[in-house]
């Protein structure tokens, strides 16, 4: 079967780069006027050249996002399962070669975690692990949806990449939605960044999204980690993917994410920053080219960004994470993933996202819908 | 008096649930219409709480009919699984049949709609299926006994109008169940505009609640679908682009 590697080797790095760069305010004004954004007009949208179209951007990322999902923002919250970790990432906290404690929850702790995130209010769950295949593998993903699917409405995860067969069987036990990020699409950074472990396999991670489709996977999320490449391009490349994905698999639903570097124990510094100005030109970009794919926004960014987000494009948000294994029941603080930006509890963000005439949605699905 | 199954509605504008930006506006907004048929997406109801879930408590006056609808699932079964589980948790045996396999643009899938039609009617419920603007498929479903057909005006949610308006035409001329247009409707001339062709009733979320004023729309749309029902019974002139002649080809005969 083909897959999206077939479209994405016929697209070469650096020249998409240029042509992103050589966009003029021109290209950006016939974006803007568009009734259907091609790819072209994206690129035009996430060139340095929109950036005084800032304004507009907004207003139209608006119009569009509330047009589709109204002034709604659903939430959810993150549960880290385990950060233990065979990869080496350079920029990540649960790196194989970062010498911190590794924990992996065992079923009570599991529950006890549940029962606080029950307490705060939420339906919507994400699991998120490290890639460790002796602790954290498919029986184990099994087990825990087990164990936690009566007490969530939709579950998500975030782990390493599985193969077709495995998302397969998940998806009977009750998983929702599938998060894998490429980090980049820059085969040579790729590289840099993930020096050891099945996670250095550049095209298997690829190829995850096409395998997701087959196993028609509820929803899947993309995205890429600000601060390793040139964030333009990388962001090109995510579209790209997205529209594939969207023509082939069309039953499955899209989320994107635009998550930045955050300091964490060990960290890198961001080879590419990408500002506060910079980032909402991107989500208002993804909007303008996608009116109806889900746009993210997690607790790395700061409270003062992600008070002013709320209105301009994105319809998800989480609050009141842990980053650790543990973290919420058992305050654990020497484990975490990143450190957070956003501290506030999902009670607070409410009551903001309340403020702004928008209102918050708990509870989008139902897993007796899933037959 | 607008008739579906066994209940009379004096309105014909009904409503949805979805996209406001608090549920006390959603409140003032469903009053302020006078719908009697409001649609609730299962998905977003507390099942297991019998009724106490959040939404539904705003919608407890006694003109106020919850139809529940199945928003989300991609095939018959899973509709079929829905429409039981409504029936439970809101305790109603009326169900909007929405089958989406395609979560993009939200199209109806007519296969899947028609095998749960069938399956939903001999189950004894109420079925309300929302489904593309198609004479044929319309018949089919009367066949399968269903209770009214909600056929598209545009895509849901893309405030177009009523695009299909030829093939609306057809399935209002030869419809034996209500006729509600569902989807698309953007303003209230939209909705008139439904009326006067003949439409029973109109399904409108979308317009209302993510207008500036809900309150005000709600109105505007109830308004409107009044005009254009009383249009339609005063019967509607046809419109025409010039003054018709008195008999000049066929004046010769009298002479």
């Amino acid at each position: 079967m083909s897959s999206f590697t077939d479209i994405f080797h016929s697209f070469d790095w650096t020249e998409t780069k240029a042509s992103i760069y050589a966009k003029t305010s021109q290209d950006v004004e016939k974006a803007l006027f568009a009734d259907k954004r091609t790819l072209d007009d994206f690129k035009a949208l996430i060139s340095p050249a929109a950036a005084p179209h800032l304004e507009q951007m907004a207003q139209i990322s608006q119009q569009l996002t509330c047009k589709r999902f109204g002034k709604t923002i659903q939430l959810y919250i993150p549960l880290y399962l385990s950060n233990e970790c065979n990869n080496i990432c350079t920029y990540c906290g649960f790196s194989y070669d970062n010498p911190i404690k590794r924990k992996t929850l065992d079923p009570i702790e599991i529950m006890q975690e549940v029962a606080v995130i029950k307490a705060m209010g939420y339906d919507h769950v994400l699991l998120v692990t490290g890639e460790a295949h002796q602790t954290v593998h498919v029986a184990f993903f099994k087990k825990v949806l087990e164990l936690i699917r009566p007490h969530f409405a939709h579950i998500s995860m975030e782990v390493q990449p599985l193969d077709l067969a495995h998302y397969q069987e998940l998806t009977s036990y009750g998983l929702n939605t599938v998060l894998v990020y490429q980090e980049t699409y820059c085969q040579e950074s790729y590289k840099k960044h993930h020096p050891k472990g099945k996670k250095s396999n550049f095209q298997y991670r690829l190829e995850t999204p096409d395998r997701l489709g087959q196993a028609g996977i509820h929803k899947m999320g993309l995205g890429v980690l600000i601060g390793l490449e040139d964030w333009r391009t990388d962001s090109f490349f995510t579209a790209l993917h997205l529209n594939y994905l969207e023509k082939k698999y069309w039953q499955s639903k899209y989320t994107l994410s635009f998550p930045r570097l955050r300091p964490f124990y060990g960290s890198l510094e961001p080879k590419v920053a990408i500002n506060d100005r910079e980032l909402v030109q991107l989500i208002c970009a993804y909007r303008l080219f996608n009116p109806e794919v889900e746009l993210a926004i997690s607790t790395r960014e700061s409270p003062n960004f992600r008070n002013h987000i709320i209105q301009l494009g994105i319809t998800a948000m989480s609050a009141g994470s842990k980053t650790n294994p543990g973290g919420y029941a058992m305050q654990l603080e020497s484990l975490e993933q990143f450190e957070i930006s956003d501290e506030r509890s999902p009670e607070q963000i409410a009551r903001i996202i309340e403020a702004q005439g928008y209102k918050c949605i708990w509870k989008d699905w139902d897993h007796s819908l899933t037959i | 008096m607008l008739k579906i199954a066994d209940k009379t509605f004096h309105s014909r504008l009904f409503t949805g649930t979805g996209k406001f930006s608090s549920l006390d506006l959603m409140e003032e907004a469903l009053l302020a219409s006078e719908s009697e048929l409001i649609t609730v997406a299962l998905k977003r109801v507390d099942i297991k709480n019998n009724g106490q879930d959040d939404l539904v408590r705003y919608l407890k006056y006694p003109h106020m009919n919850l139809l529940p609808n199945t928003s989300g699932v991609r095939n018959a079964t899973g509709a079929i699984f829905a429409a039981q589980l409504a029936r439970q948790a809101l305790e109603t045996n009326w169900i909007k049949l929405e089958i989406h396999p395609d979560p993009k643009y939200l199209m109806p899938d007519p296969i899947e709609t028609l095998k749960a039609t069938e399956e939903l009617a001999k189950m004894g419920f109420i079925v309300l299926p929302y489904i593309h603007a198609d004479p044929v498929l319309c018949k089919r479903l009367e066949d399968a006994g269903t209770a009214a057909v909600m056929p598209l005006g545009s895509p849901i949610g893309s405030n177009k109008g009523l695009k299909t308006i030829d093939f609306l035409e057809i399935i209002i001329n030869q419809s034996n169940v209500p006729v509600i247009i569902d989807a698309g409707i953007g303003s209230p001339s939209d909705a008139a505009r439904a009326m006067e062709i003949g439409a029973d009733a109109v399904l409108v979320n979308t317009a209302i609640a993510v207008s500036d004023n809900p309150l005000q729309m709600a109105n505007a749309f109830r308004l409107a679908v009044e005009a254009g029902r009383m249009a339609f019974d005063a019967k509607l002139a046809k419109p025409q682009t010039h003054a018709a002649a008195s008999s000049p080809l066929t004046s010769f005969l009298d002479e």
